[in-house]
């Protein structure tokens, strides 16, 4: 982490759960959990993030982690990547899907719908821009409205997310706790 | 449906104009990527732009103006708040613009 205060700046009770989650999990505390356990009043951004990945939705649980793995693909935020991919490769129990999707989009074995919903967070989160023709073609691969707008709160959150996680420069965790983090975040989600 | 919309205005709103140590001014400008003054103001367009090539000596700059860490987590945090709001409004207008609906 660039900043120390993300690593030991938390307050005593967050400290002591720290402790706790070392010793219970058997890996270290990994940074996203440092992140988001610094000072709550002010970042505070789980409760978002869990209304875009876990709230209700015409997608799936792991549609929507796969969009995260997606976009942290396109931000090339290797931990946000490696966590996604991991979070989504359970939630499907397919890796070969999840690994296609993040390989090559436009041959991966995935309905049209979400190949057009990935395709179009590609370019939103690659641009910063997206014009009417770009919605239209995703519509016409038979994405809902309301799917767009979903899947748009899951690109919202992981466009900030990757940025933390660039900026601060998180530690990739080996894969057992990487493993470990996504059937956390697939039991417990993100509060 | 899911919806974000108020816990999106409400984090802004804590960002923007909670409790911090760097003022509301730069944290403002920070979101905005505007009105800058050097070296914040290449740093936070890195975080706007290219968040991954942002470097140990780019943060250094920041401590040498005489930032504090939580000053400069408060900035960052701005910083990526405010792109990934601008893309998400460009996205939903486009969405308007395609469906005709507000």
């Amino acid at each position: 982490m660039r900043l120390a205060i993300l690593d030991h700046g938390h307050g005593i009770r967050t400290k002591a759960m720290f402790v706790l989650i070392r010793v219970f999990s058997g890996h270290p505390v990994v940074d996203a959990v440092k992140l988001a356990l610094y000072r709550p009043s002010f970042y505070r951004a789980g409760g978002l993030t869990q209304e875009a990945m876990r709230g209700p939705s015409d997608w799936s649980v792991a549609d929507r982690e796969l969009m995260a793995a997606y976009i942290s693909k396109m931000n090339e935020t290797e931990f946000c990547v490696a966590a996604h991919t991991a979070t989504s490769v359970l939630a499907y129990n397919d890796g070969a899907k999840v690994s296609a999707t993040v390989a090559d989009l436009e041959t991966a074995p995935l309905g049209e719908p979400l190949r057009a919903t990935l395709r179009m967070l590609g370019k939103l989160t690659r641009e910063s821009n997206l014009d009417a023709d770009d919605i239209r073609r995703v519509l016409a691969a038979g994405a809902s409205e309301q799917q767009i707008k979903d899947a748009l709160a899951v690109a919202f959150s992981f466009n900030v997310t990757d940025r933390l996680a660039d900026v601060f420069d998180f530690a990739v965790d080996d894969p057992a706790a990487i493993n470990a983090g996504a059937k956390y975040l697939l039991a417990r989600g993100y509060r | 449906m899911s919806d974000i919309t108020s816990l999106h205005s409400s984090l802004v709103a804590r960002v923007l104009e909670g409790e911090g140590q760097a003022s509301p001014e730069i944290r403002r400008t920070a979101f905005d990527n505007e009105r800058l003054a050097e070296p914040v103001r290449t740093v936070v367009d890195k975080v706007a732009h290219r968040a991954r090539m942002v470097t140990d000596a780019d943060i250094g700059t920041l401590r040498k103006a005489g930032l504090s860490e939580d000053q400069i987590y408060e900035i960052v945090v701005c910083a990526a708040i405010g792109q990934a709001t601008r893309q998400y409004q460009n996205a939903l207008a486009a969405l308007s613009a395609a469906t005709g609906r507000n």
